[in-house]
């Protein structure tokens, strides 16, 4: 039997791969406490990386998206509609089966687009891998949810705002960056905390749906039901994995929380927004 | 099914296509969709009463049954319910053969879990061992409908109870001073009343129990999402329908089954707001009342 240190050196960054650590997962009856708290802690290294790039990437163009949709013009206001509905009205996991399916059937040599001056190859294996192709899928289905928060923030923004900032002469851009934006923000931000935690938990779908986990590294979750499968004992590895998320859960509330301060610091305290958890985590 | 379907493989391509879609495993694709609704027909009520007896027990006065109401709702809302989707159908299922052990066999000897295995004698095992494959499928759906059931019947207890407490106190005390006994108001003032409050968020959790169907699929059953992987895939000359990987367009099939349903389900919920909405003490209320557009 492996001593928990000998666990934690096999099996603490295995999630990266097999050059990190243990070469085979540990099977059957060779299956300590251990290995589950470490193999289920290096599964997470996945799982921040999925939900702070979607999180990062989605956030900006969910800004471009919520934009558009708010615009007066159709030809802007409805690609932007349509794409909220399509990603928000279908399920995740049906999305990723989807997305999957298609990328496969693209070229294996990848893609050359010309542009002109230089022909630009796209990698298309990379998208058949969860890292690239299920982090594209998350982008995009973060993008409509967030785009449809920050629509509605846009629309609640005070009249008197936007009136003190033509008042000052503000316009075009600098409007946008010093009044609109801020404020949709400050509205947008305690919703937007909870999109960010629904985010994070739904990263647990990449693996199970179509995209393969190559060498056996996955996410948090794929590796508590492979100990499920070996062991055919949920009471251990589904309590840990979910105490992990928790754990992040709350890491995420506490970071978003000091964002949440900072765009409410010139508001008097009882106009400040509250952030509530309302967690409905299936999308 | 059609006359002409005996060799697919001299048809012209509408006729081709038609036989495909009408054989045999696609007929189980059909019924799969049917197993989808049926599990939304099923899941919605029973997490309905779920969430109605939540919500009653966090408003409970006798503190364990309010605690023990705020434990469940609490518990389920903090994790992923992703894990509960699979932990309860397997847990569930272990404990049931549990307690059928301790019953039918009492005198065995040997441990229940022996290494990675969970032993019980013959008779405890649920479905019985020979028992036919429907009965099995049905076994796994119900466990299914369990696992359905708990997580957003504590969605809904958590919206039914604040809808509970949206309904305006006035009437509440009006209804006391008329001599009504707790349970009296209850009974005649807020449930008739709170839906209109609760709608919002039902109609919501509605949207999310749709989107949750999918994940039938981890739990090893049949659902459309198996049938759209199996038959999209490629079919070699050895099969009777030869064709190429198409999994892309079942699965977008499948995106299309889902968009149509939540979006006949916002409008159908959009129609039952109005319709609540009257003789109401809200805005939308009021707008009726004055005979304005809803």
């Amino acid at each position: 039997m492996r001593s928990c240190a000998e666990s934690f050196e096999l099996y603490i960054l295995r999630a990266l791969g097999r050059e990190f650590g243990a070469n085979l997962l540990p099977r059957g009856l060779d299956i300590t406490l251990c290995d589950k708290i470490f193999l289920i802690a290096s599964g997470m290294i996945w799982n921040i990386y999925f939900a702070a790039l979607a999180i990062g990437i989605g956030f900006w163009l969910a800004v471009v998206v919520a934009l558009a949709r708010f615009s007066e013009r159709a030809v802007i206001r409805r690609p932007a509609s349509a794409f909220i509905f399509v990603f928000r009205g279908s399920p995740l996991f049906i999305q990723f089966f989807f997305f999957y399916s298609a990328f496969v059937l693209l070229p294996r040599s990848g893609i050359d687009i010309p542009l002109g001056f230089i022909t630009l190859t796209v990698n298309t294996s990379a998208l058949t891998t969860a890292q690239v192709g299920g982090l594209i899928v998350l982008v995009l289905n973060t993008t409509a949810y967030s785009a449809e928060l920050f629509h509605g923030a846009l629309r609640s923004i005070p009249k008197g705002d936007l009136e003190a900032a033509d008042a000052y002469g503000l316009a075009g851009f600098t409007k946008f960056r010093r009044v609109v934006f801020p404020s949709m923000l400050r509205l947008a931000w305690p919703s937007y905390t909870n999109e960010a935690i629904f985010l994070t938990h739904s990263t647990t779908l990449v693996f199970l749906s179509a995209f393969p986990a190559r060498q056996q590294s996955g996410e948090a979750f794929y590796y508590a039901r492979y100990f499920v499968d070996q062991t055919f004992n949920p009471f251990v590895a589904y309590p840990l994995v979910a105490g992990y998320f928790i754990l992040l859960t709350l890491i995420i509330i506490g970071l978003f929380g000091i964002m949440n301060r900072i765009l409410n610091r010139h508001l008097p305290k009882e106009r400040r927004a509250r952030y509530r958890f309302r967690p409905q985590y299936l999308r | 099914m059609f006359s002409f379907c005996t060799d697919p493989s001299i048809l012209p391509d509408w006729q081709w296509f038609a036989c495909l879609f009408t054989n045999a495993t696609h007929l189980q694709f059909y019924r799969a969709f049917g197993v989808v609704l049926v599990l939304l027909a099923i899941t919605a009520p029973v997490a309905l009463g779920m969430g109605l007896m939540g919500a009653l027990a966090l408003r409970s006065r006798i503190w364990p049954v309010s605690w023990l109401g705020r434990g469940y709702v609490n518990i389920v809302r903090g994790v992923p319910d992703i894990v509960f989707f699979l932990f309860v159908p397997i847990a569930l299922g272990q404990g049931i053969e549990w307690v059928m052990h301790q019953i039918q066999c009492p005198d065995w000897d040997q441990p229940i879990r022996q290494g990675n295995d969970f032993i019980v004698c013959r008779e405890a095992r649920i479905p019985p061992p020979n028992s036919p494959v429907w009965m099995r499928d049905a076994y796994a759906f119900a466990m299914a409908v369990v696992a359905y059931a708990l997580v957003f019947g504590a969605f809904a207890a958590n919206t039914l109870h604040g809808a509970m407490q949206a309904v305006p106190k006035a009437q509440i005390e009006t209804a006391e001073a008329y001599g009504m006994t707790r349970a009296q108001a209850f009974r005649r003032i807020i449930l008739p009343q709170m839906w209109v409050y609760a709608l919002p968020g039902l109609s919501n959790i509605w949207q999310i129990l749709i989107k949750a169907t999918p994940l039938l699929f981890l739990l090893g059953i049949q659902d459309i999402v198996y049938w759209a992987n199996f038959l999209g895939g490629e079919k070699t000359s050895l099969f009777t329908f030869p064709h190429p990987d198409w999994r892309m367009w079942y699965f977008l099939g499948l995106l299309v089954f889902y968009l149509l349903l939540t979006w006949v389900s916002e409008r159908a919920f959009a129609r039952l707001g109005d319709r609540l909405s009257r003789g109401q003490a809200t805005a939308a209320g009021e707008r009726i009342r004055k005979g304005a557009a809803p």
